[in-house]
């Protein structure tokens, strides 16, 4: 066996990295068919969703569309901010979002199933469902973001497929963290969902408008602390070629992966946290 | 593989609970020192809120102890959880493991795909439990159809599917009908008989321990109060079984009847229960002394409530 070459190597870490990853693919394939095994009720979910998001869209619309300019950003320019934010929020509510059903497992103390499994808790959490109506939704912000990118005057050239790639790919991370750090938090509040909500769900709309608005407490806030504005905002402003707000220079837009490391830092601070209460190590 | 299966030594676990104003602190396990080898089969047995729970979701990995040491399967259950889980199955019987909205197909086939097992050995070990368990009637009904027997049947089947060497069982006979009780008892022991499992269970039920179990551990108040064989048990306890007899007649109360003990009397005396100690005497001998006396229409012999055995120990432990 000493005379295995490089590609052989790899094809079995390749081989025993699919293995480890197939109870996932089981589990997440299988709430998937369960999902679309009623047709009906399937596309009825899907229509919801649909309208939730055009519906969340309107308001933009209504709100935005009687004034020229806020906060230095014209209407299609803030519907690039609409779209980018709603895209990322979907696709991380789609593969995250069933992490706000842990104070249900607390309550019925079926957490405990997890622990009975070998993999790890948070994990298996994230891939115990999947929810497929939020593809309208994402529908709903990719279309946004396409006529927001067709009639604000992007310039495209390689720079902004680059932020467009960063921005979408960071705000996707930076949202999921947001979900683990609010799952993590649950540990300790149990009825709390509806605090974790207010920032998550809180986050999601601020991250729709354009930062430059927002007082300097919640910039602080959805700029920093939860960094919504890096999720579609600064992208955005980056993208445009427009001077950032107070506290928000454009060339922030280029550190939105930061935001997500951050975010992710915050939400496994809270998770492991709220793990090792569940479990009472010191707690 | 053949090490000891528990170890737990001054395992302690303490909660801080916050009442209506202050806080205080319940010890929930309290020192439990005990070892469990290899292919035993224990009861653990205590009232409700004496540590059972609390003490299996210690040996598991679910909680750190406070105090004390425990190791599962020779591992250390919460650094270790993740391959501890593979050598041990645990079922709850009043939480489930299954997915609700799944056919117990596909959960046996997540769980085989969790636990790693080839497809060989999913095949084979899922047809071993299909026809043990008798689940072929349902294996494509959604767990939420299920008939709470069926799904007992389905949850110990998911549980022991990866073959692990220990298994428990929490409260596992739980509201089940007499018939689903035997059938899943019976599984155990021919599971255990089969591939030499270890079973720790927690139960209600005097029926489980006396099918079920060659070893009691009683707990009370966290504290280990007997450690022992079933008849070691009831001596310590000295639990009585009860003779129902319904008679043809009215009697006066039959006192001193084959050494049985007259507890009370209805119907005029047309249904007497007679107490005897199962070391003494055999419940036919008391029939037969009764018989000689009146004649009985109808008898049913009473076990002794666990519940009452628990209390007794308990009352002898203080």
């Amino acid at each position: 066996m000493a005379s295995t070459s490089a590609a052989d190597r790899w094809a079995a870490r390749d081989a025993s990295l699919r293995e480890r990853l197939r109870p996932y693919r089981v589990v997440l394939a299988s709430r998937a068919r369960s999902q679309r095994a009623y047709r009906t009720s399937f596309a009825l979910d899907l229509v919801c969703s649909l309208l939730v998001g055009v519906v969340e869209l309107a308001e933009i619309w209504v709100l935005f569309s009687n004034v020229t300019a806020l906060g230095g950003m014209h209407f299609n320019q803030i519907l690039l901010v609409f779209g980018l934010a709603d895209l990322a929020f979907s696709m991380a509510d789609l593969s995250f979002g069933h992490l706000d059903t842990l104070p249900t497992f607390l309550r019925a103390g079926t957490l405990d199933a997890f622990y009975l499994r070998p993999q790890p808790i948070l994990l298996q959490l994230v891939t115990s469902d999947i929810s497929l109506r939020r593809l309208a939704r994402a529908g709903v912000g990719a279309a946004t973001l396409g006529i927001g990118l067709a009639t604000s005057g992007v310039a495209w050239d390689p720079r902004t497929l680059e932020l467009l790639a960063l921005g979408l790919g960071s705000g996707y991370a930076t949202f999921a963290g947001l979900f683990v750090w609010a799952a993590g938090l649950q540990f300790f509040l149990l009825d709390g969902s509806e605090m974790t909500n207010a920032f998550v769900y809180g986050g999601r709309y601020a991250a729709t408008q354009p930062a430059s608005v927002w007082s300097r407490p919640l910039k602080l806030v959805f700029g920093f602390f939860f960094p919504m504005a890096f999720t579609a905002y600064l992208p955005a402003v980056t993208i445009l070629g427009l001077p950032g707000p107070e506290w928000l220079p454009a060339w922030l837009g280029w550190c939105a992966p930061a935001a997500a490391v951050w975010s992710w830092l915050m939400g496994l601070l809270c998770w492991r946290w709220g793990l090792r209460h569940y479990q009472g190590g010191g707690g | 593989m053949t090490g000891t299966i528990i170890e737990a030594d001054g395992l302690t676990r303490e909660f801080r609970i916050r009442d209506a104003k202050r806080k205080r602190l319940l010890t929930a396990v309290d020192q439990l020192t005990v070892r469990i080898e290899p292919g035993e089969a224990v009861g653990y047995i205590g009232a409700n809120g004496a540590g059972k729970s609390t003490t299996i979701k210690m040996l598991t990995g679910i909680l750190v102890p406070t105090a004390g040491s425990v190791l599962t399967c020779g591992l250390r259950p919460v650094p270790d959880r993740r391959r501890l889980a593979r050598r041990v199955g645990v079922v709850f019987g009043q939480r489930s493991q299954l997915w609700w909205d799944l056919p117990v197909r596909e959960s046996f086939r997540i769980l085989a795909a969790i636990h790693a097992l080839t497809s060989t050995e999913e095949r084979d070990r899922t047809a071993e439990l299909v026809e043990q368990l008798e689940l072929g009637g349902f294996l494509s009904t959604p767990v939420r159809q299920l008939s709470l027997g069926q799904r007992m049947r389905a949850e110990v089947a998911a549980a022991l599917l990866h073959s692990p060497e220990l298994v428990i069982l929490d409260e596992p006979t739980i509201g089940l009908d007499v018939l689903s009780k035997q059938r899943l008892r019976e599984f155990l022991v021919g599971e255990r008989r089969r591939h030499g499992t270890t079973l720790l269970l927690t139960t209600h039920d005097m029926g489980d321990v006396e099918r079920l179990c060659d070893r009691i551990l009683v707990i009370d108040h966290g504290r280990l109060a007997y450690d022992g064989d079933l008849p070691g048990l009831s001596r310590t306890a000295d639990a009585e079984r009860v003779l129902v007899v319904d008679l043809a007649e009215p009697m006066p109360d039959l006192t001193g009847v084959g050494g049985a003990r007259h507890l009370s009397s209805e119907a005029g005396g047309l249904r007497q229960r007679l107490a005897f100690d199962a070391e003494q005497t055999t419940a036919a001998r008391v029939l037969a002394a009764v018989s000689d006396k009146a004649e009985v229409l109808d008898l049913t012999v009473e076990e002794p409530d666990i519940e009452d055995v628990v209390r007794r120990i308990y009352a002898a432990s203080r």
